[in-house]
Order: structure tokens, then C-alpha cells, then sequence
């Protein structure tokens, strides 16, 4: 029972999700009730993993963990959960696809998150990948008579496939390296037992498959397809949600348990951490569409993050940790106010769509530049103290060089968040309609932006909770 | 200390901003009454800053006003605040001009008047900021923060190009900014390894640390700091920004931008450069200095050539805040007394020529020397207070301009670190320079054959009204005032300038101590001076 006692949020959401599954299951089942189910959940299992925030231990035969940081990384896919859950209902009725299997994905796709967040074995990280890595195929899609979400979908699967197959291998490998899969024990292992070479070829496997998930360069190519492809608000879940709860698989199995920092995969991850910079921001600089700008700007900020990472320090875990949800915040914001003015699924992407969004949208403009400054690391916003705790760390670890190209980045970052500011209040001109937002979208608008205007004003509450970990 | 003494800083910073969500929020309709909060919002600080200036103790040269709270405890970063008689100049200038700046332009701003009032008010905020703030955490914060307002005060309210001025405005500062950080983040560090240490952005404990640095990291650090600061200034060659700021900023951002945003660069050298990475200083002070010679010649020449009027004022910044560096790298007590006093200078005379610029430009929209001729018959006032600011601003005894110019140039002259004449020589060719660019400007516009009717650019041209001669009255009063008993302000900054000059003093000695005990095994000693350093843990 004491399984069961320790793993409230866990327990909470997948019943939460089989709930929602009995609810929409009818030929004509109602949807609200199926959104009512699931927000509930939602905020049910978020409020139960802050009281979950106690010391860590292993339940379910070891399989999985409870205590700080699994319930850290709940917390935020909660909060993700529903800041998703608020946009996407009014723009699937925009779109006329409002369908109770939606919401049902969503909360699968959760639950794989939280079980990335919480594994204790490399079974459970890959039972967690699995999970949300098929619902979010299928949400990819969900726009079925749309060319482009077909597309998306469809590339998601195959490299998504292509990536899990890495991930497997490599898991198999450390199996046959170490004789177990269960993290605590291969955390234990001597250095020497086992043998040591099959032993990293396994560990860099799992690495570039996670990789993939976290769309760091070079496996990044699918992500401006699919964040371009796949509906807006599904969009902001992977990228905020899905990216965090691969980073929390990145840094259970190689900075908690590993303890890799210094190694040589801590020097490849570097390398990783710097190209998804300088790429991802480069690149960012030459779309015209607004999704496609921000899947590459999020390639650039897994890069942000790695650089924690690859610190392998207390420090660069805690700066991950504080990143992503600084992230998930900004990021959810800035994909919200996209849901927005986008108008029939591929129109109103282009960022000329934001000219004189100052003058027709006042809030709205409002809340685009302050996500935008914060996504460009400006201070006080959220983005600027992630930023500056995983750049700390890493030159804790002596890898100034990779904070150096950090900041080179970041000023090559700017142009780009700049411009859609640019549009938005200095273009003279016709501004494009744009309706008003919905009040769940409002609602989901202005949590966000508090959270990035807290984050960076006042971020020792957060950093509180990271810190217990420790 | 009592409480109000704790407290007042934090409420001359935050009332601006308080200020401005007033102005964003505030349930009126009509533009006078937005212009006139806004106004009251900016006066309040002033007349707050002034009770700094009497309560200011200038016999102590440690800071007054300090407030310490813990902040981000994890991190050991506190709000921590407190001024010294060059930061109370500097936050006195900036409360003194933003009341100045928006009864100056009361009507130029025809568009979101509302959005602009307040985006005024936090760019006060953000500036007022930067000169309390004593953690270079808090500081960088307010630093880059008051990009933001700057950069849409550029981009809605400027002119023609003023996309390109803006962006380019903000990624140049953003490139020397973000370097900082990483040297704030490398010194941070570099206390938690020291014995005893930890991980620390407090000025004062970081300046503790200061002869531990091994010279190559501090002169790392140092280069990544003084980056920052020199476009900010701007320091020749990284000065491209500012001319298309300047230009395009509307009137009352191009004063604030001249008045005090420049002078955030010169005073991070004072307040941040010096203490923190003194050794590196002193032997940067060469390079330096000679940059700050080239932009002072370099900058009035520009001027010299320049058919627009506010780009004349703008390259003649270049040109002031050029002898501005060059007092500050003399590391003598003349010289930085004169860079101090000299910022105010600027601020006051280089504002009120914006000012006077941003006028006639509302009158008649063109700010084409080539326009005007023979204005002062129609326009009186206007003639006399544009004459009174030039020859402040050029630097005839008597007016304020000459005051910081000559202790400029003593302290170059007097300079041990510097030690040549030239810099000193050169540099007066400065002032004989801006002598010409002002007084032929002020002759191909003011004199000669009036146009008939007083018709400019196809408007009539009228004189200052009431309200514009009250903008600028006070900064002619403190023109004359500096120039006349500077001693009032002196005597504010003299310790805290006395102490950073004698922290100096010890840098140099300490090198030359340094090289002597190198001497005789290596020949050439550069190079190998670290060795005989005490070595800090790296």
C-alpha cells in the first residue's frame, strides 16, 4: 500500500486519463465532461505532487520513484497540462475538431511524461517514452484531413521510431554490460565490473535517443516539421511537456545515476549543447513562419539546457530544472498567443501576420513581446535566470567556452524574437484581424506570463523547491 | 540609520515604475491629463533625490542610503543598494532631466501617448537602477531591463529609419552585455574557490578579492566588462550605434539617451571596472585612453561635417564623452573629479541641445543646416539659450563645460599611468574643435539674412513658448551654476573619487613592485609577471 501511498500524482492522473477514456467513450459523449475530467485530474494530481515533495525513495519494486523530483517534473506537466488543456479547447472549436479522444491523449501523453519524470529503471524510462511518444504521434495528426498534420504526424512516427529503436538498443546494451536494468543498482556498479566499452556504446545510445526527443542537434530534423504541421496548442505541449520530460530521463539516467560529469560523454554533450545553439538560433533567423521560427528556437534552447547537462553538476540540475519550467512557461505563452491569430490552420502563420498587433490587440501584443523578451533571455523575465544558472554551471565545470557561445548565441537570438516585436509595434500599416481570444486562452495567456514575470523577479520559490533535492 | 534612509532609494527607483503602471492603467481619456501624471510621476523622484543630495554626508566616502535584503538566497544574491557622491550626481542628473524631457517635447509625441509615458517612466526606473544597485546581479538585471523601454522609445516614436536604429541599438549593447555576464558569472565563481569563499555577486566582497585574481583572468574579466561599458559610452570604434539612435530616437528619448544612458557606461568603469579588477586597469589605462583621445578628435570632426543638426549633436557625444574616459583613465584625482562632473556636463548641456533641436524641429520639420539662416531675428529667446548651451557646451570659462573639460585635461596632463603629454595635448584639440562645429553650426542657423516672413521648411518659425522656456531654464541655471561655484557638486564626489584613485595608486604600485621582483631573472617581464603573484586557486 505504501506504493500506492507515495505515488498519489502518478495513480491520480492514470486514473484520471481511464476516467476520461469512460467518459468519451459514447457515440455522442460530452466533451465538456471529458475537459471537466481531465482538468480536474490535472490539477488533482499537480496539487498532490506538491504535497509529494519529501524525501525520495523507490516503490513498485524499484521500478519507479517517488519524492522531489519526480513530483518537481509532475508539478510542471500539470501546469503544462492545463495551460494546454485551456488553449486547445476553444482552438479546436475554431477549427471544428472538437473530439473527446483529444483530451484522452493528452492525459496519456502525461502520464509517459510522469513516468519519464519518475523512472528508476531503464524499462520505465522506455515505457514512459513509449506512452507519450504514440499519443503525441497521434495529436501530431490530429487535423486528419490537413496535408501538413499528416505530414507531421507521419515524420514524427518514422524518425520517433527510428529514435526509440536507438533508445532500446542501448538499453540492451547496458543490460548486457551490467546484468540489470534498474538504475539504482547500475548507479552502484563498480566502474570497472561489466564490460566497460559495451557498457558506453549502450549509454551513448540512450543518449542521442533521448536526444532526439529533446531535438538537440543533430537529431533535430524533424522538429520544425512537426511543430509546424501538428495543431498549435498540441505543438506547445511538446514542445514544453514532452521536451521536459525527456530532459528529466536525460538527467535521471546520466547525471543522477551516472554521475558523468567530466567524462567524455559529458564532453560530447557539450558539443550537442553548443551546435543545437548555434544552429538552432542561426537557422531561426531565415523562417518566415512563426512556428518553424520558435521549433528552431527551441532546438536552440534544448541547447541552453544540455549546457546544464553537460555541466553534470548539482548546479547544471538545478539550472535544467529551473529552465524548463521557465520555459514551459514562456514557450506555452508564446504558442497560445500563435493559436490565436492563426486563422485557417496554415494561414496566419507567417510572422507578417503580426503587423500592428500593438494596435488591434493591445493585451495580446503585450503578452507576444514579453514571451518574446523573455524567450530572448532579457532580464527580469523567467528566461534571463534560466539562462544565467545553467551558464553558471557551466562555468562551474569549467566549460566557460560553452557559456561563451551561449551568450554569442543568445545576441543572434534576440534578432530574431526582436522581429516579431518589430512587427508587432513599430510597422506602420494595415494591421491584420484578429479575433479576440477566448476567455480560456486569456486565462492560460496571463498564468503564463505571470509565472515568466515571477520566475525572473522572484525565483527563489522555484529554486526552493529544486534545491530540496539536494 | 534611520528608516527613511533605508528605504529611499528603493522608493526613488520603484516610483517610476509605480508610476507607470498608473499611467498604463489609469481609467482617463485624455492626453493632458496622461501627460500630466506622467509628469508628477517623474517630479516626485526628483524632489526625493534632492533630499538625497542634502542628507548626503560628503565627508564619508564609504556608501550611504544601503539597503541589504536577501534576494535569491540560493544563489547568495541580495537587493543591495546604496550610493556614493558619483552615483548621487548620476541619479540626481537623471531625476532632474526626465521632468525636463517631457515638459520639453509636451506635444511632439502626436501617437500612444499613454504607452509612451509609461515606457518613459521605466526607462527611469531601469537607469535609476543601474546607479544604486551595488550586486552585479541586480545591476546586470536593471542594465539590460532598461534596453527594452529604449528600444520601443526608438522603434514606435522615432523617425524614419528607426527600425534599423533600434534593433541595431539593441543588439549592439545586447553583444557587449551578455560578454559582461560572463564574467560576472567567472568572478562569482572565482570567489567560491577561494579560501573561505563563496559563490557571491556582492560589489563590496567581490572588490575584497580583487588582488587575488590572477592577472590574465582579470584582465579577461576586465576586457569583458570594459566591452560593455565602451558601447555604452560609446567609445570610438564602437560608437556606430549612436548616431542612428540618436537620430532617430525622438526628441525626449535622444536627451535621455545623451543625458544619462551614456553615462551608464562611463560610470560602470568607476564603479565596477576599477574595484573590482584595479590591476587590469591600470595596465588597460594606455589603450584606453588613447581610444578616448581618437573619439574625441575623431567624434568632432564627424561633427564638424554634418549637415543635420541633431547628427552634429550626436557625433559632438562621441566627442564630450571621449574626454569623459580619458579623465576617468588618468587615474588622478583631477581627472576623475572632471570625468564626474564633466558626465553632468554632458548630460545637462548635450540634453539641452536635443532639447533645442527636437523645438525648432517641431516647428518647421526639418533639421537641415542648410534650411535655416538668420533664424535668431524671429526667434530671440531661442537664439540666446541655443548660444548659452553651445558655448557650455564647447567649453567657455564661466559656463559648466569648461569646469569638467579643464580638470580633464590637468588630470591627463598630471597623469602618472598615463604618463605622456600627448593624451593631454591631443585632446585639446577637442575642445578648440568643438569650438568650431557649435560656433559654425550656430552661424549658418541663427545669423546672416533672415528668410522672408520667417518662413523655414514652409512653416513660420515662432519662438519658445512659456512652457519650453521652463524646461530649459533650469539647465541653463545649472549651467551657470557649475561653471561658476562647482565646488557644490565637487565636494559630493571628492572622497569616493580620492578612494578609487588611492585603490589606483596601489594597483600601479603593486605592478611595479611586481615587475621589479620579476626583473632580474626574466628580461622581459610582461609575461611573467603572474608568476610572482600570490596565486589564487583556479
Amino acid at each position: 500500500m505504501a506504493d500506492f501511498s507515495s505515488n498519489y500524482p502518478l495513480i491520480v492522473l492514470i486514473f484520471t486519463a481511464l476516467a476520461a477514456l469512460i467518459a468519451g467513450a459514447p457515440k455522442n459523449a460530452n466533451i465538456r465532461l471529458v475537459s471537466m475530467v481531465a482538468f480536474v485530474g490535472l490539477v488533482l494530481a499537480g496539487a498532490l505532487s506538491v504535497e509529494g515533495m519529501t524525501a525520495e525513495g523507490p516503490s513498485f519494486g524499484s521500478m519507479i520513484l517517488h519524492g522531489v523530483y519526480p513530483c518537481f517534473f509532475t508539478l510542471l506537466f500539470c501546469l503544462a497540462g492545463i495551460v494546454t488543456l485551456l488553449l486547445s479547447e476553444p482552438y479546436l472549436q475554431r477549427f471544428g475538431h472538437p473530439q473527446a479522444e483529444y483530451t484522452i491523449l493528452l492525459l496519456f501523453a502525461t502520464v509517459g511524461m510522469v513516468l519519464m519524470a519518475s523512472a528508476n529503471d531503464l524499462i520505465t524510462v522506455f515505457l514512459g517514452v513509449e506512452l507519450m511518444s504514440i499519443c503525441l504521434y497521434v495529436l501530431a495528426g490530429f487535423f486528419r484531413t490537413e496535408e501538413r498534420s499528416n505530414e507531421a504526424s507521419l515524420k514524427y512516427f518514422l524518425l520517433g521510431a527510428f529514435a526509440t529503436g536507438f533508445l532500446l538498443y542501448g538499453i540492451a546494451l547496458v543490460y548486457g554490460s551490467s546484468g540489470t536494468t534498474n538504475l539504482t543498482l547500475i548507479g552502484a556498479m563498480h566502474p570497472d565490473a561489466g564490460s566497460r566499452m559495451i557498457f558506453t556504446l549502450g549509454a551513448t545510445l540512450i543518449a542521442v535517443g533521448l536526444s532526439f526527443k529533446v531535438a538537440a542537434v543533430p537529431f533535430h530534423m524533424w522538429a520544425p516539421d512537426v511543430y509546424e504541421g501538428a495543431p498549435t496548442p498540441v505543438t506547445a505541449f511538446m514542445s514544453t511537456g514532452a521536451k521536459a520530460a525527456a530532459f528529466a530521463a536525460f538527467l535521471t539516467v546520466f547525471s543522477r545515476t551516472l554521475h558523468f560529469g567530466g567524462s567524455s560523454v559529458a564532453a560530447v554533450i557539450a558539443v550537442i549543447a553548443a551546435s543545437s545553439m548555434i544552429v538552432g538560433n542561426v537557422v531561426a533567423i531565415s523562417q518566415s513562419n512563426i512556428k518553424r521560427m520558435l521549433a528552431y528556437s527551441s532546438i536552440a534552447h534544448a541547447g541552453y539546457m544540455l549546457s546544464g547537462v553537460a555541466a553534470g553538476s548539482v548546479q547544471g540540475e538545478v539550472g535544467v530544472m529551473f529552465y524548463l519550467s521557465a520555459y514551459a512557461f514562456m514557450n506555452l505563452g508564446a504558442f497560445g498567443v500563435i493559436s490565436v491569430v492563426e486563422r485557417d490552420h496554415s494561414e496566419g502563420l507567417g510572422i507578417d501576420s503580426y503587423a500592428g498587433l500593438s494596435r488591434r490587440r493591445p493585451l495580446l501584443a503585450g503578452l507576444m513581446a514579453l514571451f518574446m523578451f523573455s524567450l530572448a533571455g532579457i532580464p527580469p523575465f523567467a528566461g534571463f535566470f534560466g539562462k544565467y544558472y545553467v551558464f553558471l554551471a557551466a562555468i562551474d565545470a569549467r566549460m566557460t567556452w560553452l557559456a561563451i557561445v551561449g551568450v554569442l548565441t543568445s545576441v543572434v537570438s534576440a534578432y530574431y524574437y526582436l522581429r516579431i516585436v518589430v512587427v508587432m509595434y513599430f510597422q506602420d500599416g494595415e494591421a491584420t484581424p484578429v479575433s479576440a481570444p477566448a476567455r480560456p486562452v486569456l486565462i492560460a495567456l496571463i498564468l503564463s506570463a505571470l509565472m515568466t514575470l515571477q520566475f525572473g523577479i522572484y525565483p527563489s520559490a522555484v529554486l526552493r523547491l529544486t534545491h530540496q533535492l539536494f | 540609520m534611520n528608516f527613511i534612509d533605508q528605504h529611499i532609494l528603493t522608493v526613488v527607483v520603484f516610483l517610476p515604475l509605480a508610476g507607470a503602471l498608473a499611467v498604463a492603467f489609469a481609467p482617463v481619456t485624455s492626453d493632458e491629463t496622461i501627460k500630466r501624471l506622467g509628469l508628477a510621476a517623474v517630479t516626485v523622484p526628483f524632489l526625493l533625490s534632492l533630499y538625497l543630495f542634502f542628507a548626503f554626508d560628503s565627508t564619508k566616502a564609504g556608501y550611504q542610503f544601503v539597503q541589504h535584503v536577501p534576494w535569491i538566497a540560493t544563489l547568495n544574491i541580495s537587493y543591495f543598494v546604496g550610493i556614493d557622491g558619483i552615483s548621487l550626481l548620476l541619479v540626481l542628473l537623471t531625476t532632474f532631466l526626465m521632468p525636463l524631457a517631457l515638459l520639453g517635447t509636451w506635444n511632439s509625441v502626436d501617437r500612444r501617448l499613454r504607452e509612451y509615458t509609461a515606457v518613459m517612466l521605466l526607462l527611469e526606473a531601469g537607469m535609476l537602477g543601474v546607479f544604486v544597485s551595488l550586486d552585479l546581479f541586480l545591476f546586470y538585471v536593471y542594465w539590460e531591463a532598461m534596453l527594452i523601454p529604449m528600444y520601443f522609445i526608438i522603434g514606435i516614436w522615432g523617425g524614419q529609419e528607426r527600425v534599423y536604429a533600434a534593433v541595431k541599438f539593441f543588439l549592439y549593447t545586447l553583444f557587449g552585455s551578455l560578454l559582461m555576464l560572463v564574467a560576472i558569472l567567472s568572478l562569482a565563481y572565482f570567489a567560491s574557490t577561494q579560501p573561505g569563499g563563496q559563490f557571491t555577486t556582492n560589489l563590496l566582497d567581490l572588490s575584497l578579492l580583487a588582488d587575488r585574481i590572477p592577472p590574465n583572468l582579470q584582465l579577461w574579466m576586465f576586457a569583458a566588462f570594459a566591452l560593455s561599458f565602451a558601447i555604452k559610452v560609446p567609445l570610438f570604434p564602437l560608437h556606430t550605434w549612436l548616431p542612428d539612435a540618436h537620430v532617430q530616437a525622438p526628441t525626449a528619448g535622444s536627451v535621455i539617451l545623451a543625458g544619462v544612458l551614456l553615462k551608464m557606461g562611463t560610470y560602470g568603469f568607476i564603479r565596477f571596472c576599477f574595484p573590482l579588477f584595479p590591476d587590469a586597469a591600470v595596465r588597460a589605462a594606455p589603450i584606453l585612453a588613447v581610444l578616448s583621445v581618437v573619439g574625441i578628435v575623431y567624434g568632432a570632426l564627424v561633427a564638424m561635417v554634418q549637415t543635420d543638426m541633431k547628427k552634429l549633436v550626436a557625433y559632438s557625444s562621441v566627442s564630450h564623452l571621449g574626454f569623459v574616459v580619458l579623465g576617468i583613465f588618468s587615474m588622478t584625482e583631477e581627472g576623475m573629479q572632471g570625468a564626474v562632473i564633466q558626465m553632468v556636463n554632458h548630460g545637462l548641456s548635450t540634453g539641452a541641445l536635443f532639447l533645442l533641436v527636437g523645438m525648432i524641429y517641431d516647428r518647421t520639420h526639418t533639421r537641415m543646416i542648410a534650411d535655416y539662416g538668420g533664424a535668431a531675428k524671429f526667434i530671440p529667446v531661442y537664439a540666446t539659450i541655443l548660444m548659452v548651451v553651445s558655448l557650455s557646451s564647447m567649453g567657455l570659462p564661466g559656463l559648466n563645460g569648461f569646469v569638467g573639460e579643464f580638470l580633464v585635461l590637468v588630470g591627463a596632463f598630471k597623469s602618472g599611468i598615463l604618463d605622456s603629454y600627448a593624451y593631454a595635448a591631443v585632446a585639446g584639440l577637442g575642445v578648440i574643435f568643438s569650438a568650431v562645429y557649435l560656433l559654425w553650426m550656430y552661424q549658418r542657423v541663427m545669423l546672416g539674412p533672415g528668410r522672408e516672413g520667417g518662413m523655414y521648411g514652409g512653416h513660420t518659425l515662432t519662438d519658445l513658448a512659456p512652457r519650453e522656456i521652463a524646461a530649459l531654464v533650469p539647465i541653463i541655471v545649472f549651467i551657470v551654476w557649475i561653471g561658476v561655484y562647482p565646488s557644490t557638486f565637487l565636494s559630493k564626489s571628492a572622497p569616493a573619487v580620492r578612494n578609487a584613485v588611492e585603490q589606483m595608486e596601489n594597483a600601479r604600485r603593486g605592478i611595479h613592485v611586481r615587475y621589479a621582483q620579476v626583473s632580474p631573472v626574466s628580461s622581459s617581464s610582461i609575461a611573467k609577471a603572474p608568476q610572482a603573484m600570490p596565486k589564487g586557486r583556479r
